[in-house]
């Protein structure tokens, strides 16, 4: 059983779909026990740091969230969810991110001739031996929708890069945590088998 | 390398995708499941569908419609069409649509804009123009009611009206091209692409390849959306990706 844990995301339906669709059970809540005792927990998220940071405290989440990846439960952040995994955002500073990986999250700086947020399909460099990214081939596109980008501390932490005006931490590996910035719930056949490889594990 | 967008749009009235969709090889060419999922696996990018449904239950139809899309679709899409609230974003999101398009509504009420950009983020919120000609030449005006009225309105300023409310992207249709195969309005919407700071979809006119391409160099565009053209087959987006590709252009294959 995969818990996908709701707290108010915008992509929360469309997370729960694709997962539907690759035939894995799921549940949706923002029950903590409910968090705790499932296989694998996916975060989805779509919106502010802030506020989501806010609405985790809210619904009494942040704790039970920090104990599953510690205890190296199969652990899946989403967009913002990826975000709220590291340390803070120059989104909202002063407010703590989960803490569970570490890095920090920067505001894609303004480039002439680029538009911000960074919405398309973009490739991604993925690591070798990766196991989010198993039978994923490198240069494969996927869609993102974002302003603010993850600088994880450890390179040996990502899994995947890609290039927009910087360069741009895509997604991030470390034990049984994984996160990615850009949707696999909307990136075609190749979103699908990444969230396959999760739901697989 | 980050890619230029190939927008298929759809139809639908009451749940069905209508005019003339012309897949042979199609189940139900009615379906906007089953059409959406084709383009989905032919290579495109994302989906619009523009619901014309002018019943009473209209508002359920569409939901029902988007629910049952985001089951089998898994590429972004947006719904457009008799949108007209904070509370119509709500119901449309929840059941996995992207992006909701407004035009005549935003028209009436800007503030639509930057109340569904601040509770759900500018990334869902596309403004959709239709613009013509003024007949001095001087520029172009917006209309509302599915073109139907002019409102006296620069559509340059109204798009740049519509970013500063925080839009995430404007979906520019040129009335004057629009049907005519005769190409994009490259003046159109390269005007408005140097004027906003969000992406732009042209829209209206395609015909052959290199309207394509010229949406993008000489209109600055950051995506093209066709519906006919692709409905009819007259081209596959496949083809439109291949040729874009050998003219330098990045696009995802």
């Amino acid at each position: 059983m995969i818990a996908i844990v709701d707290y108010d995301a915008g992509n929360l339906k469309s997370v729960e779909k694709a997962v539907v669709h690759l035939g894995s059970k799921c549940i949706t809540t923002r029950v903590p026990d409910e968090i705790y005792n499932a296989d694998k927990v996916i975060l989805p998220g779509v919106g502010a740091f802030g506020d989501a940071m806010e609405k985790l405290a809210k619904y009494g989440l942040i704790e039970v969230l920090r104990k599953t990846a510690s205890d190296n439960k199969p652990f899946f952040g989403i967009c913002l969810g990826l975000q709220l995994m590291f340390e803070a955002s120059d989104e909202m500073p002063g407010t703590e991110g989960l803490g569970i990986l570490k890095g920090k999250i920067h505001a894609i700086p303004p480039k002439e001739g680029y538009k911000i947020p960074h919405m398309g399909w973009n490739s991604i460099s993925v690591k070798n031996g990766s196991r989010l990214f198993k039978n994923v081939p490198d240069n494969s596109y996927v869609y993102f929708v974002h302003s603010y980008y993850l600088k994880a501390d450890f390179e040996e932490d990502v899994a995947a890069t890609t290039e927009y005006i910087t360069h741009i931490h895509a997604a991030a590996e470390h034990g049984n945590i994984f996160a990615c910035q850009f949707h696999p719930e909307k990136s075609g056949d190749t979103g699908l088998q990444i969230l396959k490889n999760f739901c697989d594990l | 390398m980050f890619t230029k967008r190939i927008i298929p749009c759809l139809d639908v009235n009451n749940g069905r995708v209508v005019k003339g969709v012309n897949f042979v090889d199609l189940k139900d060419a009615g379906d906007p499941v089953t059409v959406g999922a084709a383009y989905g696996m032919a290579g495109a990018d994302e989906l619009v569908f523009l619901d014309i449904t002018a019943s009473s239950d209209a508002r359920a139809t569409k939901i029902d419609m988007v629910r049952r899309v985001a089951e089998t679709v898994f590429i972004p899409f947006t719904v457009g069409g008799g949108i007209r609230t904070v509370e119509d974003f709500k119901l449309i999101l929840r059941e996995g649509a992207d992006k909701i398009a407004v035009n005549s509504a935003a028209i009436q009420n800007p503030a639509l804009i930057s109340e569904a950009a601040e509770k759900f983020g500018s990334q869902c919120v596309v403004v959709a123009i239709d613009a013509k000609r003024r007949e001095d030449s001087s520029g172009w005006n917006i209309y509302k009611n599915g073109g139907r009225i002019d409102m006296g309105i620069d559509a340059i300023e109204w798009a740049m009206e519509a970013d500063r409310l925080g839009a995430g992207e404007i979906l520019l249709t040129s009335m004057d091209c629009d049907g005519t195969k005769n190409g994009y309005d490259i003046e159109l919407t390269r005007t408005v692409s140097d004027n906003v700071s969000i992406p732009v979809i042209a829209s209206g006119g395609a015909g052959k390849l290199e309207h394509f391409k010229e949406a993008f160099t000489k209109g600055k565009a950051d995506a093209v959306l066709a519906a006919s053209l692709f409905h009819y087959k007259e081209l596959e987006i496949s083809e439109v990706k291949e040729y874009l590709d050998r003219e330098g252009i990045s696009v995802r294959r």
